[in-house]
């Protein structure tokens, strides 16, 4: 974000005295013809609205209404921090992203580092692991769905070893964890590739050098691999937080954030509010405190990485 | 040579596709702005794109009022269900409305107080012969009609009744709540079934308030209170609300139906694992054909108020955005006769709204199969509450009856939906 605002002012200060000699090339008008398409759609789609929200979250503003919206204060918020289903879903969304983050990170390293073997039929492997990436969500979901039932697949396979599996997704105690394992399983393919081609950029020489020097494959893994992989990492890490902050598909489809509120989240909740119950004042302002929130894990994340670059 | 080839492909593909993309931005432009004009097309929007009968029904209707003068000519635009509501108010809120659209029955109060909606008028000794639960009324005008309705109903087989030694209940004597239980205890101690009963809950979206509010009806409790609208104080949260929440949960835990049903609980009662289903008209096809004569539509039981069902399905009305009112007017009192009544009815096997069209539609004739429906339909059908703010009011009620199911405490839990639907009724100055 900050480097795409940043390039096309700088050259566009330079161009000013060199636009003279030539007007139509010069880089700055160039720049900022390529600019255009992405800022339009940008300005449109992402900065519009988000100043809407920020307006429309302090006032009453409904999505099917003959009146007017007005203004009304801190009142949306008020009542937001009153609401228990709201703390449910704050509480549901961090316990989700707590727990995908570093799980789904590692699972997908793991198999990176399988599938990275030099040998026949890992391409039949890395195509395997990333088909449900490709794969829809709300197909995934659905599968999922039938799989997790009382009568299910899962719960089939755990009585023939013996085990009386629960309902998975009927029962408030498993929904989420459910929730957690099928979303793991549909995103870690997609990081497994971004694992990949970190992996590839380690030079092959390293290992060599390591192997000679008598290490073991877990501490060439230590000390070549996990050094080596510093840029994958930071990359992986926001892209895996911002998309299990924004959980939503999986549990409009399978939950419909129950039992007992036991799987809503920010986004859902924001959902159900702003279209099912029509208050789009009140979705905003559940908005509003969402953006505030991926706002604030960014910026540590950035500071947390910025620090070990500077390092 | 080839990749030239190629280019040249690219851009005359590329030229072709440009008129027809810009003849369809035109013809979206035109149709809209025929709207206008006085006399010519009257678009019309309907839900049923996904209902290959219904829709044909309504294409028939259309057809037949295209041909019967010259001066207007409707043209249908068919929606899938899913989307349609959204596609409405996305249109009310650029105004571009369509002059003739449909309407789920509980919204129409929402709709017409958010100027969606023009008043239907002319059509009273039309409409007064309809079950009064197809007609969409808010603050004494009529905004909307529709063909048919549908009734709920436990099905059940006669052979299984009598195994167990259940009464058949009747429209004048349904079963009371204890007979009703005691009849569920046998079924479930004898074992043969998975769950004596299935009442579907594994359906999402309007079905719960439209399904299980009447239970609560039934018990003495309601949505809101109807004599103003204005509260769900005492109703929703009332000792009715409470004991009516108690035995909802008490269904689960004494295990006489599934938490959650299956994708199909009609498909799970004709194959034997449930011995009643709580369901609509609309399974008595598929029942019917595995069962046969032994299938029985029961009334649903009298938990203290007298049986109760929902009522009021997809109806017909005017916007406010038709410069061709009159000719929209003219179309909806065409389309209001018993002739259409009757074909639409059969298209979707619901019940025929007048009792001049059940006659003429096979198994709601007088004795046949499916006069039950259109007795249940007059007798014990309760419209969800007429207010704006009924939207609102489904979902607080289907979250709620959710959590109850769930093990929720049920005061506490219908308190906060009372507290919520008397916050949403309120900030929106109840509706005046």
């Amino acid at each position: 974000m900050t480097t795409s605002t940043v390039t096309p002012a700088v050259p566009a200060d330079q161009a000013a005295p060199a636009g003279q000699k030539a007007k139509r090339s010069s880089p700055g008008t160039v720049a900022l013809l390529m600019l255009l398409p992405a800022a339009v759609l940008m300005i449109t789609f992402l900065i519009i609205p988000i100043l809407l929200t920020l307006g429309l979250a302090f006032t009453n503003a409904r999505l099917i209404s003959p009146e007017p919206a007005r203004f009304i204060g801190l009142d949306n918020f008020a009542r937001l921090f009153q609401n228990d289903t709201f703390w449910a879903s704050l509480r549901n969304t961090i316990v989700f992203a707590v727990v995908i983050v570093p799980i789904q990170s590692a699972v997908a390293l793991g198999l990176a580092v399988l599938v990275n073997v030099k040998m026949r039929g890992t391409n039949f492997f890395r195509t395997v692991y990333f088909l449900p990436v490709v794969t829809s969500i709300v197909v995934v979901s659905m599968l999922w769905l039938f799989m997790y039932q009382p009568d299910g697949l899962i719960n089939a396979l755990l009585a023939k070893i013996g085990i009386q599996g629960p309902d998975w997704l009927g029962n408030p105690n498993t929904a989420l964890f459910a929730i957690i394992v099928l979303s793991i399983w549909q995103a870690c393919g997609m990081h497994m590739v971004i694992w990949l081609s970190g992996l590839q950029t380690i030079p092959g020489e390293l290992y060599e050098a390591a192997d000679l020097d008598g290490a073991t494959k877990f501490q060439q893994f230590l000390h070549v691999t996990w050094p080596g992989l510093r840029a994958t990492r930071t990359f992986i890490l926001i892209t895996i937080t911002i998309a299990a902050f924004s959980l939503f598909a999986q549990v409009n489809i399978m939950t419909d954030g129950g039992p007992l509120d036991a799987t809503t989240t920010l986004v859902f909740q924001a959902v159900r509010v702003g279209f099912e119950q029509q208050q789009t004042g009140y979705a905003s302002a559940i908005s509003l405190v969402f953006f505030i929130l991926v706002l604030i894990v960014t910026m540590i994340n950035r500071y947390l990485t910025r620090d070990k670059d500077v390092r | 040579m080839k990749s030239r080839t190629i280019k040249r492909l690219a851009t005359v593909i590329l030229l072709a596709m440009a008129p027809t993309t810009l003849v369809a931005c035109a013809k979206g432009g035109s149709t809209a702005s025929s709207e206008d004009t006085a006399g010519g097309t009257l678009t019309m929007w309907t839900h049923n794109a996904g209902n290959k009968n219904e829709l044909a029904a309504i294409e028939a209707i259309v057809t037949d009022f295209n041909a019967s003068q010259q001066k207007y000519k409707v043209e249908v635009q068919a929606f899938p269900q899913d989307s349609y509501n959204q596609s409405v108010v996305a249109a009310a809120a650029a105004k571009k409305l369509p002059c003739i659209l449909d309407i789920d029955g509980p919204n129409v109060p929402n709709w017409a107080w958010a100027g969606y909606l023009a008043p239907i008028e002319g059509m009273d000794d039309i409409l007064s012969k309809y079950l009064p639960t197809t007609v969409g009324k808010y603050k004494d005008k009529t905004y909307s009609f529709g063909y048919y309705d549908v009734a709920l109903t436990i099905v059940s087989r006669e052979s299984v009744l009598k195994k167990y030694g259940i009464r058949v209940p009747t429209v004048d004597q349904p079963w009371t709540q204890d007979e009703f239980m005691a009849g569920l205890k046998k079924i479930k101690d004898s074992g043969d079934f998975d769950y004596p009963l299935d009442i579907a809950t594994s359906f999402t979206g309007e079905w719960w308030p439209y399904a299980y509010s009447p239970f609560l009806q039934s018990f003495g409790g309601d949505l809101i209170n109807r004599t103003d609208y204005k509260s769900a104080e005492g109703v929703l949260n009332g000792d009715a609300a409470v004991q009516w929440a108690t035995w909802f949960r008490s269904l689960v835990t004494d295990k006489y139906v599934p938490l959650k049903s299956g994708t199909d609980p009609a498909k799970d009662f004709i194959n034997g694992k449930s011995a009643m289903l709580y369901s609509g008209t609309w399974t008595a096809v598929d029942t019917r054909k595995k069962f046969g004569d032994d299938t029985v539509f029961l009334p649903v039981p009298d938990f203290g108020q007298g049986p109760k069902i929902g009522g009021g399905s997809w109806q017909w009305g005017v916007s406010t955005n038709c410069a061709n009112a009159a000719g929209a007017q003219e179309y909806l009192k065409f389309s209001g006769a018993d002739k259409y009544v009757a074909s639409v009815a059969t298209a979707t096997t619901n019940i025929p709204t007048t009792a001049a069209a059940a006659a003429t539609v096979k198994g709601y004739e007088s004795g046949g199969e499916n006069e039950v429906f259109r007795t249940y339909s007059e007798k014990f059908a309760l419209l969800r509450p007429v207010t704006p703010g009924y939207p609102f009011i489904a979902t607080e009620f289907t979250k709620v009856a959710q959590d109850i199911l769930n093990g929720s405490d049920p005061k506490q839990s219908l308190d906060q939906a009372a507290k919520n639907i008397d916050a949403n009724q309120e900030s929106n100055n109840y509706f005046e």
